[in-house]
């Protein structure tokens, strides 16, 4: 823009206006609009009965006081757990992966094979992997028969029925959708790095260890950070995976029902009042972490430049 | 250099390739498991697992079209509509917001930036119930409009895109368009775009794959047998009668909704791949 004259800069700037008036215009009727109005209706009892439809009455808050006297709390905690449980084994193997891939020191044959093969899962439809993994799962199932004709169980393991078989299902599935997309974006990181730290590191003798812990980590900080809070945000959006597995039931007994699980139950039987409720606090919860990822990306500029989807999932 | 080769050790590069093998392992094996099976009918399903194709894929493929319970061809119809016009928008509104906000000076650029930046990541599901109200009141229930429409303000495909002309489109460019009289609509269409291409492919792709795969609007949206996309048809074969249900045909609509997107991923993997960091290459 240096180049430009003052005179210049005044003629064309309705030029600007007009470039980005698409995009505002639609993220104010498909997003604003909505999110103003879903806030409105959080204030107001207005559901379906039958076939007759209560309200919209004016209550104030209740029904937050509702939600809150409600399940909501054990949704959230299972929320969670399930992206506890996926979200760990992702950060650990993430690590891993990316300080292997990027040491020179190391050979690894068929790098590249092995970062096509772990990013491939995150394209899958979330949906379609999740009734996979119930049929896989299923108590006669592929893996339960495999499983007694390998002689490792002699009855079949009911993993849906079970709670932690449940919750463990989800995890694995969070963790194998989004290992490779955590992968790939630390090892960019890593490789931002200056590498005559590196070599400084090595001159002085440092082991791998020393290399990642003193170097490595502090200096990808950052990203870590982004990582963690999108994958907060992709975790509060768990859906697809808990909904198809347990056919939106959370079974057993509600124990893997997370938060957009429940919104939807709310939306489904047309109780708006609650949907907008629980709609709010969900917006709060995500207003507070979007301020995180925008101070993690502008904390250092040369990073983050990656595409991490929006979509459930840990 | 061949020194620390050596000091990295043979146990541990073999270490290192049993983890990955493992995890590759663990990626691989049920896709594996479900192309055998789309191989295989009922009967041999049950009887248990195998590592061996069956000859069925072609039975298991003709079924599931022809199940009138779940319209699988007007779903990929459906999916192919919604995808291809949220990539289409979300690419082409999203580099024309970056191209805005990057060429030209406005009192508002950075406001609008900023703003950009802080629903970068805010869920879609927060507006759900608002969303459905408005779809319901503009009638557009039932129709495939609601599912592509909101892609026109796509923020994170808007920061890949600046990011991009940060490191790629040099103003002096626009500059000299400007002087041969080019039009600025002319200019962008005719010569920024082409420099984006690279970015809008891939943004391209991952915005038609984010659309194939999304559940949770579309099924809020769509009741219409005939309007469901895949992902509604797939959570619909779940809460039938699964035991009634024909498995081979269960694991062949999975391959359908599935290996498409494996098989364009497998064929562009490494400008994909690449592409999931692409916007940060700064020279």
């Amino acid at each position: 823009m240096e180049g430009t004259g003052k005179k210049n800069n005044v003629s064309y700037a309705r030029w600007g206006y007009i470039f980005i008036f698409p995009f505002f215009a639609a993220f104010l009727i498909f997003q604003l609009i909505p999110l103003v109005s879903t806030i409105y209706y959080s204030f107001f009892e207005y559901y379906r009965s039958g076939l007759k439809v209560i309200g919209p009455n004016p209550v104030g808050l209740a029904n937050y006081k509702a939600i809150f006297e409600s399940d909501f709390l054990k949704y959230m905690g299972n929320t969670i757990i399930l992206w506890l449980l996926g979200f760990v084994p992702q950060i650990f193997f993430s690590l891993l992966l990316a300080a292997w891939f990027t040491d020179l020191r190391l050979r690894i044959h068929g790098k590249q094979f092995f970062k096509v093969v772990i990013y491939m899962p995150n394209l899958i439809m979330a949906s379609a992997f999740a009734m996979l993994f119930f049929a896989l799962f299923s108590d006669n199932g592929p893996v339960n028969s495999f499983l007694i004709s390998a002689g490792i169980l002699d009855h079949p393991f009911r993993f849906l029925s079970t709670v932690w078989g449940a919750r463990g299902l989800v995890a694995l599935m969070n963790f194998l959708m989004w290992f490779g997309n955590t992968t790939i974006l630390l090892m960019a990181a890593v490789m931002g790095i200056n590498p005559a730290l590196f070599e400084a590191a090595e001159l002085d003798g440092c082991s791998h260890l020393q290399i990642f812990f003193k170097i490595t980590l502090p200096m990808i900080r950052p990203i870590l950070i982004y990582v963690l809070i999108t994958s907060m945000l992709g975790g509060l959006q768990m859906f697809d995976v808990p909904q198809i597995l347990t056919n939106g039931k959370g079974s057993p007994d509600r124990t893997v029902t997370t938060i957009i699980m429940y919104l939807n139950n709310h939306l489904y039987s047309k109780n708006y009042g609650m949907a907008g409720a629980v709609s709010v606090v969900l917006f709060i919860i995500c207003a507070v972490l979007c301020i995180g990822v925008y101070f993690s990306m502008n904390g250092d500029d040369s990073l983050v430049r990656s595409r991490r989807k929006k979509r459930g999932g840990a | 250099m061949k020194e620390s080769n050596e000091r990295s050790g043979l146990g541990f590069t073999i270490f290192v390739h049993v983890v990955l093998i493992f995890l590759a392992f663990l990626c691989l094996f049920f896709f594996y498991i479900l192309l055998i099976n789309s191989t295989r009918n009922h009967a041999m399903i049950q009887k248990g697992f195998s590592f061996i194709p069956g000859k069925s894929f072609m039975i298991n493929l003709k079924n599931v079209l022809a199940d009138a319970n779940i319209p699988v061809v007007s779903g990929i119809k459906n999916s192919l509509i919604v995808s291809g016009c949220s990539a289409a928008l979300a690419t082409y509104f999203s580099a024309m917001t970056a191209y805005g906000i990057y060429a030209y000076d406005f009192k508002m650029k950075k406001p609008a930036f900023i703003f950009i930046m802080l629903i970068l990541s805010m869920p879609t599901q927060v507006s759900a119930l608002g969303f459905v109200q408005l779809v319901t009141k503009m009638n557009m229930i039932n129709t495939l409009w609601p599912l592509f429409l909101p892609s026109i303000a796509a923020p994170a495909v808007f920061y890949f895109m600046y990011s991009y002309m940060q490191s790629s489109l040099p103003l002096e460019l626009v500059e000299a368009a400007r002087m041969d009289g080019c039009g600025e609509f002319r200019t962008f269409n005719r010569i920024v775009l082409p420099i984006m291409k690279p970015a809008m492919a891939v943004q391209a792709i991952f915005s038609f794959v984010t659309s194939w795969n999304t559940y949770f609007i579309p099924a809020l949206v769509i009741s219409q047998n005939k309007k469901k996309t895949l992902p509604i048809l797939i959570a619909s074969l779940r809460s039938a009668d699964f035991l009634k249900f024909d498995m081979g045909k269960v694991y062949m609509l999975i391959t359908i909704a599935i290996v498409p997107i494996i098989i364009v991923y497998l064929i562009l993997s490494r400008y994909i791949v690449d592409g999931v960091t692409l916007g940060g290459v700064k020279e």
